[in-house]
Protein backbone atom coordinates (compact mmCIF):
# COMPACT_ATOMS: atom_id res chain seq x y z
CA UNK A 1 0.00 0.00 0.00
CA UNK A 2 1.05 3.64 -0.70
CA UNK A 3 -0.05 6.48 0.20
CA UNK A 4 0.58 10.41 -0.36
CA UNK A 5 0.99 12.57 2.92
CA UNK A 6 0.47 16.72 2.40
CA UNK A 7 2.68 18.39 4.66
CA UNK A 8 0.82 21.70 5.25
CA UNK A 9 3.63 23.75 6.42
CA UNK A 10 1.94 27.34 7.11
CA UNK A 11 2.06 30.44 8.45
CA UNK A 12 -0.27 31.48 10.62
CA UNK A 13 -2.23 34.73 12.17
CA UNK A 14 -1.31 34.35 15.42
CA UNK A 15 -4.56 34.38 18.00
CA UNK A 16 -7.35 34.62 14.64
CA UNK A 17 -8.46 31.16 14.96
CA UNK A 18 -10.77 31.44 11.45
CA UNK A 19 -8.44 33.16 9.21
CA UNK A 20 -5.95 29.89 9.97
CA UNK A 21 -9.38 28.26 9.59
CA UNK A 22 -10.20 29.29 6.32
CA UNK A 23 -6.39 28.87 5.44
CA UNK A 24 -6.67 25.23 6.30
CA UNK A 25 -10.09 24.37 4.36
CA UNK A 26 -8.56 25.82 1.41
CA UNK A 27 -5.47 23.24 1.56
CA UNK A 28 -7.10 20.17 2.54
CA UNK A 29 -8.90 20.91 -0.16
CA UNK A 30 -5.93 21.20 -2.78
CA UNK A 31 -4.12 18.14 -1.17
CA UNK A 32 -7.69 16.32 -2.15
CA UNK A 33 -7.70 17.15 -5.71
CA UNK A 34 -3.78 16.56 -5.65
CA UNK A 35 -4.62 13.00 -4.65
CA UNK A 36 -3.46 13.35 -1.06
CA UNK A 37 -4.24 10.73 1.35
CA UNK A 38 -3.65 12.95 4.40
CA UNK A 39 -2.60 16.21 4.95
CA UNK A 40 -0.70 17.08 8.55
CA UNK A 41 -0.63 20.43 10.14
CA UNK A 42 1.95 22.18 12.10
CA UNK A 43 1.70 22.49 16.28
CA UNK A 44 -0.73 24.77 17.04
CA UNK A 45 -1.72 25.33 13.13
CA UNK A 46 -4.96 26.63 14.03
CA UNK A 47 -3.74 29.44 16.21
CA UNK A 48 -0.71 30.47 16.21
CA UNK A 49 2.58 29.31 18.67
CA UNK A 50 3.43 32.07 20.82
CA UNK A 51 -0.20 32.75 22.33
CA UNK A 52 0.57 33.56 26.01
CA UNK A 53 -2.75 35.37 27.44
CA UNK A 54 -4.32 34.41 23.58
CA UNK A 55 -4.58 30.77 25.05
CA UNK A 56 -8.12 30.58 26.83
CA UNK A 57 -8.84 32.66 23.93
CA UNK A 58 -8.48 30.00 21.15
CA UNK A 59 -9.11 27.16 22.59
CA UNK A 60 -11.52 24.62 21.02
CA UNK A 61 -12.93 21.22 21.71
CA UNK A 62 -12.11 18.03 19.30
CA UNK A 63 -15.65 17.37 18.83
CA UNK A 64 -18.31 17.42 16.47
CA UNK A 65 -20.40 20.40 18.02
CA UNK A 66 -17.26 22.73 18.13
CA UNK A 67 -17.74 25.17 15.26
CA UNK A 68 -14.07 24.95 14.18
CA UNK A 69 -14.39 21.19 14.49
CA UNK A 70 -17.45 21.02 12.55
CA UNK A 71 -15.95 22.64 9.70
CA UNK A 72 -12.79 20.62 9.65
CA UNK A 73 -14.37 17.27 10.47
CA UNK A 74 -16.86 18.27 7.04
CA UNK A 75 -13.84 18.29 4.96
CA UNK A 76 -11.82 14.94 6.34
CA UNK A 77 -14.00 13.02 3.82
CA UNK A 78 -11.65 10.82 1.49
CA UNK A 79 -8.74 12.37 3.02
CA UNK A 80 -7.39 12.07 6.91
CA UNK A 81 -6.31 15.53 8.87
CA UNK A 82 -3.65 16.01 11.57
CA UNK A 83 -4.52 19.65 13.11
CA UNK A 84 -3.01 21.89 15.44
CA UNK A 85 -4.98 23.50 18.19
CA UNK A 86 -5.18 24.33 21.96
CA UNK A 87 -8.05 22.49 23.43
CA UNK A 88 -9.74 22.96 26.49
CA UNK A 89 -10.85 20.10 28.85
CA UNK A 90 -14.04 19.96 30.81
CA UNK A 91 -12.03 21.02 33.74
CA UNK A 92 -11.05 23.86 32.10
CA UNK A 93 -7.24 23.60 31.42
CA UNK A 94 -5.47 23.91 28.00
CA UNK A 95 -3.45 21.60 26.08
CA UNK A 96 -1.48 22.37 23.01
CA UNK A 97 -3.16 19.37 21.10
CA UNK A 98 -3.27 17.39 17.75
CA UNK A 99 -5.68 15.56 16.49
CA UNK A 100 -6.28 13.15 13.90
CA UNK A 101 -9.38 13.34 11.75
CA UNK A 102 -11.01 10.75 8.93
CA UNK A 103 -14.38 10.31 7.62
CA UNK A 104 -15.98 12.73 9.57
CA UNK A 105 -14.48 11.76 12.68
CA UNK A 106 -11.81 12.28 15.43
CA UNK A 107 -9.61 9.31 15.79
CA UNK A 108 -6.98 10.78 18.62
CA UNK A 109 -6.48 13.32 20.56
CA UNK A 110 -3.02 13.93 21.32
CA UNK A 111 -1.95 16.48 24.11
CA UNK A 112 1.50 17.47 24.32
CA UNK A 113 3.07 15.84 27.34
CA UNK A 114 6.43 17.65 27.47
CA UNK A 115 6.35 21.55 27.31
CA UNK A 116 9.61 22.88 27.30
CA UNK A 117 9.76 26.48 29.92
CA UNK A 118 12.99 27.10 30.11
CA UNK A 119 15.26 29.69 27.43
CA UNK A 120 12.80 31.39 24.82
CA UNK A 121 10.21 28.57 25.68
CA UNK A 122 7.34 29.75 28.09
CA UNK A 123 4.48 26.64 27.78
CA UNK A 124 4.20 25.75 31.10
CA UNK A 125 3.70 29.18 32.06
CA UNK A 126 0.44 28.91 29.79
CA UNK A 127 -0.18 25.17 28.99
CA UNK A 128 -1.52 21.79 30.95
CA UNK A 129 0.60 19.05 30.54
CA UNK A 130 -1.02 16.00 28.79
CA UNK A 131 -0.83 12.34 30.05
CA UNK A 132 -0.81 10.11 27.96
CA UNK A 133 1.24 8.82 24.78
CA UNK A 134 -1.07 6.30 23.04
CA UNK A 135 -0.33 4.94 19.20
CA UNK A 136 -4.42 4.91 17.53
CA UNK A 137 -5.29 3.06 14.55
CA UNK A 138 -5.98 4.79 10.97
CA UNK A 139 -6.64 3.23 7.27
CA UNK A 140 -3.21 3.48 6.35
CA UNK A 141 -2.59 1.14 10.19
CA UNK A 142 -1.69 1.91 13.44
CA UNK A 143 -0.19 5.67 14.30
CA UNK A 144 1.35 7.81 16.69
CA UNK A 145 1.87 11.72 17.23
CA UNK A 146 4.01 13.54 19.06
CA UNK A 147 4.35 17.32 19.17
CA UNK A 148 7.76 19.10 19.12
CA UNK A 149 9.35 18.96 22.42
CA UNK A 150 7.49 15.55 22.81
CA UNK A 151 9.98 13.59 20.60
CA UNK A 152 13.08 14.96 22.09
CA UNK A 153 12.61 12.96 24.81
CA UNK A 154 13.37 8.89 23.34
CA UNK A 155 10.50 7.43 26.03
CA UNK A 156 8.06 9.39 23.66
CA UNK A 157 8.49 7.91 20.50
CA UNK A 158 9.76 4.56 22.13
CA UNK A 159 6.41 4.19 23.95
CA UNK A 160 4.92 4.46 20.22
CA UNK A 161 6.95 2.11 18.93
CA UNK A 162 5.63 -0.36 21.06
CA UNK A 163 2.36 0.51 20.58
CA UNK A 164 2.10 -0.47 17.36
CA UNK A 165 2.72 2.89 15.46
CA UNK A 166 4.54 2.21 12.29
CA UNK A 167 4.03 5.63 11.23
CA UNK A 168 4.99 8.69 13.64
CA UNK A 169 3.06 12.28 12.53
CA UNK A 170 5.41 14.80 14.44
CA UNK A 171 3.82 18.60 14.36
CA UNK A 172 6.45 21.27 15.41
CA UNK A 173 6.75 24.94 15.85
CA UNK A 174 10.35 24.87 15.65
CA UNK A 175 11.99 28.17 16.29
CA UNK A 176 15.27 28.66 13.87
CA UNK A 177 18.22 29.58 15.90
CA UNK A 178 21.85 29.20 15.62
CA UNK A 179 23.77 29.92 11.99
CA UNK A 180 27.39 29.13 12.86
CA UNK A 181 28.88 27.50 9.63
CA UNK A 182 27.30 23.91 9.48
CA UNK A 183 30.24 21.05 9.69
CA UNK A 184 31.28 19.64 6.62
CA UNK A 185 28.59 17.77 4.70
CA UNK A 186 26.08 19.07 6.63
CA UNK A 187 24.80 21.60 3.67
CA UNK A 188 23.92 25.00 3.85
CA UNK A 189 21.73 27.44 5.09
CA UNK A 190 20.16 25.49 8.06
CA UNK A 191 19.88 26.37 11.22
CA UNK A 192 21.00 24.96 14.21
CA UNK A 193 17.94 23.71 15.00
CA UNK A 194 17.24 22.26 11.56
CA UNK A 195 19.61 20.14 12.15
CA UNK A 196 19.49 19.17 14.96
CA UNK A 197 15.64 18.38 14.81
CA UNK A 198 16.35 16.23 10.97
CA UNK A 199 19.00 14.68 12.63
CA UNK A 200 16.87 12.98 15.96
CA UNK A 201 13.75 12.48 13.81
CA UNK A 202 15.89 10.47 11.28
CA UNK A 203 17.47 8.62 13.82
CA UNK A 204 13.96 7.40 15.11
CA UNK A 205 13.28 6.21 11.78
CA UNK A 206 16.24 4.03 11.36
CA UNK A 207 16.50 3.03 15.36
CA UNK A 208 12.47 2.38 15.05
CA UNK A 209 12.38 1.10 11.50
CA UNK A 210 9.30 3.50 11.13
CA UNK A 211 8.35 5.90 8.99
CA UNK A 212 8.40 9.66 10.40
CA UNK A 213 6.75 12.44 9.09
CA UNK A 214 7.42 16.41 10.54
CA UNK A 215 5.50 18.99 9.51
CA UNK A 216 6.84 22.03 11.03
CA UNK A 217 5.81 25.70 10.55
CA UNK A 218 6.86 28.76 8.45
CA UNK A 219 7.13 32.49 9.21
CA UNK A 220 7.77 34.41 12.16
CA UNK A 221 6.03 35.79 15.51
CA UNK A 222 8.05 38.92 16.14
CA UNK A 223 11.67 38.50 16.38
CA UNK A 224 11.53 34.32 16.16
CA UNK A 225 11.71 32.38 12.72
CA UNK A 226 10.08 29.31 11.96
CA UNK A 227 12.17 27.22 9.54
CA UNK A 228 9.39 24.76 7.97
CA UNK A 229 11.91 22.17 6.19
CA UNK A 230 9.25 19.42 6.86
CA UNK A 231 10.29 15.77 5.95
CA UNK A 232 9.59 12.68 5.85
CA UNK A 233 12.00 9.45 6.17
CA UNK A 234 11.44 5.52 5.35
CA UNK A 235 12.13 2.84 8.01
CA UNK A 236 15.66 2.70 6.61
CA UNK A 237 15.90 6.10 7.79
CA UNK A 238 16.51 7.63 4.35
CA UNK A 239 15.09 11.18 3.57
CA UNK A 240 12.50 10.73 1.54
CA UNK A 241 11.72 14.22 1.16
CA UNK A 242 13.38 17.54 2.24
CA UNK A 243 10.91 20.36 2.20
CA UNK A 244 11.97 23.96 1.49
CA UNK A 245 13.21 25.98 4.29
CA UNK A 246 12.19 29.20 5.58
CA UNK A 247 8.88 29.23 3.18
CA UNK A 248 5.68 28.19 3.30
CA UNK A 249 4.53 24.89 1.32
CA UNK A 250 2.78 21.60 0.32
CA UNK A 251 5.62 19.59 1.13
CA UNK A 252 4.15 15.99 -0.50
CA UNK A 253 5.47 12.20 0.33
CA UNK A 254 4.48 8.97 -1.14
CA UNK A 255 4.97 6.28 2.10
CA UNK A 256 5.44 3.08 0.41
CA UNK A 257 3.84 0.67 4.00
CA UNK A 258 5.45 -2.26 2.01
CA UNK A 259 8.68 -1.20 2.95
CA UNK A 260 7.90 -1.76 6.39
CA UNK A 261 7.98 -5.57 6.16
CA UNK A 262 11.17 -5.17 3.79
CA UNK A 263 12.98 -3.36 6.43
CA UNK A 264 12.05 -5.38 8.96
CA UNK A 265 13.00 -8.22 7.65
CA UNK A 266 16.02 -6.99 7.22
CA UNK A 267 16.69 -5.65 10.33
CA UNK A 268 14.50 -6.83 13.23
CA UNK A 269 15.27 -4.03 15.87
CA UNK A 270 11.11 -4.74 16.59
CA UNK A 271 11.45 -8.44 16.95
CA UNK A 272 14.18 -8.41 19.69
CA UNK A 273 13.23 -5.61 21.61
CA UNK A 274 13.58 -6.57 25.19
CA UNK A 275 10.12 -4.87 26.95
CA UNK A 276 10.32 -7.03 29.90
CA UNK A 277 14.35 -5.82 30.93
CA UNK A 278 13.15 -2.51 30.30
CA UNK A 279 10.22 -2.47 32.51
CA UNK A 280 11.91 -4.69 34.87
CA UNK A 281 14.99 -2.12 34.94
CA UNK A 282 12.95 0.89 35.16
CA UNK A 283 10.78 0.05 37.90
CA UNK A 284 14.24 -0.52 39.74
CA UNK A 285 15.62 2.69 38.64
CA UNK A 286 12.60 4.11 39.73
CA UNK A 287 12.33 2.79 42.75
CA UNK A 288 15.96 4.31 43.88
CA UNK A 289 16.81 0.19 45.02
CA UNK A 290 19.44 -1.13 43.58
CA UNK A 291 18.58 -4.96 42.43
CA UNK B 1 38.92 30.73 21.31
CA UNK B 2 35.54 30.57 20.11
CA UNK B 3 35.10 30.76 16.03
CA UNK B 4 32.03 34.05 15.70
CA UNK B 5 31.65 32.91 11.63
CA UNK B 6 28.28 32.79 10.25
CA UNK B 7 26.38 31.23 7.25
CA UNK B 8 26.00 34.77 5.79
CA UNK B 9 23.62 33.60 3.24
CA UNK B 10 21.54 31.90 6.18
CA UNK B 11 21.24 35.04 8.14
CA UNK B 12 20.68 37.19 5.03
CA UNK B 13 17.98 35.37 4.02
CA UNK B 14 16.47 35.32 8.04
CA UNK B 15 17.37 38.80 8.14
CA UNK B 16 15.62 39.95 5.21
CA UNK B 17 12.54 37.41 5.53
CA UNK B 18 11.76 39.28 8.84
CA UNK B 19 11.93 43.20 7.55
CA UNK B 20 9.63 42.32 5.02
CA UNK B 21 7.18 39.92 7.48
CA UNK B 22 7.30 42.25 10.53
CA UNK B 23 6.68 45.77 8.34
CA UNK B 24 3.89 44.07 6.25
CA UNK B 25 2.26 42.57 8.57
CA UNK B 26 2.07 45.94 10.99
CA UNK B 27 0.29 47.32 7.74
CA UNK B 28 3.33 48.97 6.02
CA UNK B 29 5.64 48.74 2.88
CA UNK B 30 8.27 50.78 3.58
CA UNK B 31 10.46 51.61 6.04
CA UNK B 32 13.32 54.47 6.89
CA UNK B 33 16.55 54.87 8.53
CA UNK B 34 19.56 56.98 10.08
CA UNK B 35 22.38 56.36 7.51
CA UNK B 36 25.22 57.65 9.12
CA UNK B 37 28.09 56.29 6.72
CA UNK B 38 29.41 54.03 9.03
CA UNK B 39 28.88 50.10 8.64
CA UNK B 40 25.69 48.98 11.17
CA UNK B 41 23.36 51.24 9.12
CA UNK B 42 24.81 50.57 5.74
CA UNK B 43 24.23 47.13 6.60
CA UNK B 44 20.43 47.45 8.00
CA UNK B 45 20.21 49.96 4.62
CA UNK B 46 20.90 46.73 2.52
CA UNK B 47 18.93 44.69 3.93
CA UNK B 48 16.12 46.64 3.99
CA UNK B 49 16.52 47.13 -0.19
CA UNK B 50 16.74 43.81 -0.52
CA UNK B 51 13.88 43.25 1.36
CA UNK B 52 11.29 45.20 0.43
CA UNK B 53 13.21 46.84 -2.95
CA UNK B 54 14.93 50.44 -3.11
CA UNK B 55 11.87 52.89 -3.91
CA UNK B 56 10.61 51.49 -0.08
CA UNK B 57 13.74 52.60 1.61
CA UNK B 58 14.45 56.08 2.91
CA UNK B 59 18.09 56.92 4.10
CA UNK B 60 18.27 59.88 6.01
CA UNK B 61 21.37 61.92 6.58
CA UNK B 62 21.66 64.17 9.60
CA UNK B 63 25.11 65.56 9.97
CA UNK B 64 25.86 67.89 12.36
CA UNK B 65 28.05 70.72 11.75
CA UNK B 66 31.18 68.63 13.22
CA UNK B 67 30.94 65.68 11.67
CA UNK B 68 33.59 63.88 9.22
CA UNK B 69 32.58 64.80 5.96
CA UNK B 70 33.73 61.29 5.28
CA UNK B 71 30.58 60.23 7.10
CA UNK B 72 28.61 61.89 4.26
CA UNK B 73 30.63 60.75 1.09
CA UNK B 74 30.65 57.01 2.62
CA UNK B 75 26.71 57.27 3.08
CA UNK B 76 26.24 58.44 -0.78
CA UNK B 77 28.28 55.21 -1.35
CA UNK B 78 25.44 53.07 -0.03
CA UNK B 79 23.01 55.34 -1.75
CA UNK B 80 24.40 54.90 -5.25
CA UNK B 81 24.92 51.73 -4.69
CA UNK B 82 21.38 50.46 -4.06
CA UNK B 83 19.76 53.49 -5.61
CA UNK B 84 17.13 54.17 -2.34
CA UNK B 85 15.40 57.22 -1.48
CA UNK B 86 17.03 59.87 0.38
CA UNK B 87 16.96 63.04 2.34
CA UNK B 88 19.49 64.83 4.31
CA UNK B 89 18.87 66.86 7.30
CA UNK B 90 21.19 68.42 9.00
CA UNK B 91 20.47 68.85 12.80
CA UNK B 92 23.06 71.94 13.68
CA UNK B 93 20.40 74.08 13.73
CA UNK B 94 17.82 72.27 16.00
CA UNK B 95 20.67 71.00 18.63
CA UNK B 96 23.19 73.91 19.05
CA UNK B 97 20.32 76.70 20.53
CA UNK B 98 20.41 73.78 23.40
CA UNK B 99 23.99 73.42 23.58
CA UNK B 100 24.10 77.00 23.83
CA UNK B 101 21.77 77.14 27.41
CA UNK B 102 24.36 75.47 28.83
CA UNK B 103 27.79 76.00 27.64
CA UNK B 104 29.84 74.26 29.96
CA UNK B 105 28.24 71.05 28.10
CA UNK B 106 30.71 68.29 27.40
CA UNK B 107 30.80 65.54 24.48
CA UNK B 108 29.23 63.02 26.51
CA UNK B 109 26.17 65.16 27.01
CA UNK B 110 25.99 67.05 23.43
CA UNK B 111 26.19 63.17 21.91
CA UNK B 112 23.11 62.20 23.68
CA UNK B 113 21.35 65.21 22.46
CA UNK B 114 22.22 64.69 18.90
CA UNK B 115 21.15 60.74 19.01
CA UNK B 116 17.81 62.37 20.31
CA UNK B 117 17.32 64.74 17.85
CA UNK B 118 18.52 62.23 15.28
CA UNK B 119 15.80 60.17 16.64
CA UNK B 120 13.07 63.00 16.34
CA UNK B 121 13.91 63.93 13.17
CA UNK B 122 13.49 60.12 11.63
CA UNK B 123 9.97 59.36 13.47
CA UNK B 124 8.96 62.45 12.01
CA UNK B 125 10.12 61.44 8.54
CA UNK B 126 8.47 58.18 9.43
CA UNK B 127 5.12 59.80 9.37
CA UNK B 128 5.31 61.55 6.17
CA UNK B 129 7.37 58.21 4.18
CA UNK B 130 4.91 56.06 5.86
CA UNK B 131 7.16 53.66 7.08
CA UNK B 132 8.68 52.23 10.08
CA UNK B 133 12.22 52.92 11.65
CA UNK B 134 14.76 50.11 11.31
CA UNK B 135 17.05 49.75 14.20
CA UNK B 136 20.70 49.08 13.10
CA UNK B 137 21.67 47.95 16.91
CA UNK B 138 24.17 45.00 17.16
CA UNK B 139 24.70 42.66 19.77
CA UNK B 140 27.86 44.02 20.77
CA UNK B 141 26.52 47.59 21.51
CA UNK B 142 23.43 46.15 23.18
CA UNK B 143 25.20 44.39 25.75
CA UNK B 144 27.80 47.16 26.63
CA UNK B 145 24.95 49.44 26.64
CA UNK B 146 26.85 51.56 24.11
CA UNK B 147 24.32 53.26 22.63
CA UNK B 148 21.76 56.58 23.58
CA UNK B 149 18.45 55.34 25.12
CA UNK B 150 15.87 56.91 23.11
CA UNK B 151 18.32 57.92 20.56
CA UNK B 152 20.23 55.39 18.36
CA UNK B 153 18.63 52.58 19.90
CA UNK B 154 14.97 53.93 19.43
CA UNK B 155 13.32 52.16 16.51
CA UNK B 156 10.25 50.25 15.70
CA UNK B 157 12.20 47.01 14.76
CA UNK B 158 16.12 45.80 14.56
CA UNK B 159 17.15 42.95 12.31
CA UNK B 160 20.71 43.31 13.66
CA UNK B 161 20.37 42.92 17.40
CA UNK B 162 21.68 39.14 17.55
CA UNK B 163 25.11 39.96 15.17
CA UNK B 164 28.40 40.61 16.99
CA UNK B 165 30.14 43.81 15.37
CA UNK B 166 32.20 41.24 13.71
CA UNK B 167 29.27 39.19 12.78
CA UNK B 168 27.59 43.00 11.19
CA UNK B 169 31.23 43.43 9.25
CA UNK B 170 31.19 39.58 8.02
CA UNK B 171 27.55 40.39 6.79
CA UNK B 172 28.32 43.47 5.31
CA UNK B 173 31.14 42.05 3.12
CA UNK B 174 29.02 39.20 2.04
CA UNK B 175 26.23 41.30 0.66
CA UNK B 176 28.91 43.78 -0.90
CA UNK B 177 28.76 47.01 1.69
CA UNK B 178 31.33 49.28 -0.08
CA UNK B 179 34.98 48.32 0.91
CA UNK B 180 35.40 51.97 2.53
CA UNK B 181 33.03 51.36 5.32
CA UNK B 182 34.28 47.97 5.97
CA UNK B 183 37.56 49.14 6.36
CA UNK B 184 36.98 52.36 8.63
CA UNK B 185 37.63 52.32 12.43
CA UNK B 186 34.02 51.93 13.75
CA UNK B 187 33.13 55.57 15.26
CA UNK B 188 29.52 57.18 16.47
CA UNK B 189 30.89 60.51 14.85
CA UNK B 190 29.68 62.46 17.65
CA UNK B 191 32.59 64.33 18.08
CA UNK B 192 35.56 65.02 16.30
CA UNK B 193 38.20 61.82 16.32
CA UNK B 194 36.08 59.69 18.28
CA UNK B 195 36.36 55.93 17.91
CA UNK B 196 33.91 53.08 19.47
CA UNK B 197 37.34 51.53 20.43
CA UNK B 198 39.47 54.14 21.40
CA UNK B 199 36.16 55.02 24.30
CA UNK B 200 35.34 51.70 25.10
CA UNK B 201 39.36 50.49 25.75
CA UNK B 202 38.96 47.55 23.97
CA UNK B 203 38.98 46.26 20.17
CA UNK B 204 35.59 44.69 19.37
CA UNK B 205 37.44 41.22 18.01
CA UNK B 206 38.15 40.58 21.75
CA UNK B 207 35.25 41.82 23.15
CA UNK B 208 33.19 40.03 20.97
CA UNK B 209 34.56 36.72 21.33
CA UNK B 210 34.17 36.98 25.33
CA UNK B 211 30.66 38.17 24.99
CA UNK B 212 29.76 35.10 22.65
CA UNK B 213 31.42 32.88 25.58
CA UNK B 214 29.74 34.52 28.55
CA UNK B 215 26.76 35.02 27.01
CA UNK B 216 25.70 32.52 23.89
CA UNK B 217 28.08 30.02 25.39
CA UNK B 218 27.39 30.34 28.92
CA UNK B 219 30.88 30.27 30.31
CA UNK B 220 31.46 31.50 33.91
CA UNK B 221 33.88 34.43 34.26
CA UNK B 222 36.66 31.92 35.68
CA UNK B 223 36.04 29.50 32.56
CA UNK B 224 37.12 32.97 30.24
CA UNK B 225 39.26 34.08 32.37
CA UNK B 226 41.19 29.65 31.47
CA UNK B 227 40.28 30.45 28.24
CA UNK B 228 42.86 33.26 28.07
CA UNK B 229 40.80 36.21 28.68
CA UNK B 230 42.40 38.49 31.36
CA UNK B 231 40.64 38.74 34.24
CA UNK B 232 40.35 42.81 34.49
CA UNK B 233 38.82 42.72 31.36
CA UNK B 234 36.28 39.97 32.22
CA UNK B 235 35.16 41.77 35.20
CA UNK B 236 34.44 45.40 33.44
CA UNK B 237 32.61 43.48 30.62
CA UNK B 238 30.76 41.49 32.44
CA UNK B 239 30.06 45.02 35.04
CA UNK B 240 28.95 47.22 31.70
CA UNK B 241 26.67 44.41 31.09
CA UNK B 242 24.71 44.34 34.07
CA UNK B 243 25.18 48.20 34.77
CA UNK B 244 23.35 48.63 31.27
CA UNK B 245 20.78 46.07 31.80
CA UNK B 246 18.19 49.47 32.22
CA UNK B 247 18.40 49.99 28.64
CA UNK B 248 17.54 46.31 27.32
CA UNK B 249 14.10 46.48 28.60
CA UNK B 250 11.11 48.31 29.09
CA UNK B 251 10.89 50.56 32.25
CA UNK B 252 9.38 48.94 34.86
CA UNK B 253 5.50 49.53 36.04
CA UNK B 254 4.81 49.13 39.79
CA UNK B 255 2.51 47.29 40.40
CA UNK B 256 -0.44 47.72 42.10
CA UNK B 257 -3.13 45.62 40.38
CA UNK B 258 -4.36 41.70 39.67
CA UNK B 259 -2.90 42.14 36.31
CA UNK B 260 -0.52 44.36 35.62
CA UNK B 261 1.30 45.60 31.82
CA UNK B 262 4.43 43.25 31.20
CA UNK B 263 3.95 40.87 34.21
CA UNK B 264 0.75 39.22 33.36
CA UNK B 265 -0.80 40.81 30.91
CA UNK B 266 1.45 39.55 28.19
CA UNK B 267 0.66 39.38 24.39
CA UNK B 268 3.57 39.57 21.52
CA UNK B 269 3.48 42.55 19.11
CA UNK B 270 2.39 40.69 16.57
CA UNK B 271 -0.70 39.49 18.58
CA UNK B 272 -3.78 39.37 15.55
CA UNK B 273 -1.89 39.36 12.69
Amino acid sequence: MKINVAMAQINTVLGNVDRNLEKHLDLIEQARRGGADLITFPELSLTGYALQDLAPAVACHALPADPVFNQLLASSKGIDIQVGFVEEDERNRFYIATAFLSEGEVRHVHHKVYLPTYGFFDEGRFFARGESVRAFDTRFGRVGMLICEDFWHASSPYMLWLDGADLFLFASASPGRGITLPPQGAGPGRTESARWVNDIIRAYAGMFTTFVVHTNRAGFEDGVNFWGGSSAFSPDGEPLVNGVEHAEALVLAELDLGQLHRTRTRLPLLRDERTSLVQREITRITSGKDA
Amino acid sequence: MPDLTIDTNLARKILTDFIRTEITRAGFSRTLLGLSGGLDSALACYLAAEALGPGNVLAVRMPYRTSSPDSLAHAQLVIDALGVETLTIPITDMVEPLFNLHPDMENRRKGNIMARQRMIVLFDQSEVFKGLVLGTGNKTEILLGYSTLYGDSACALNPMGDLYKTQVRQLAKAMGVPEPLIQKPPSADLWSGQTDEGELGFTYAEVDKLLFLLVDQRYTPKECIDEGFEERFVHAVIERIRKSQFKRIMPPIAKLSGRTVGYDFLYLRDWGT
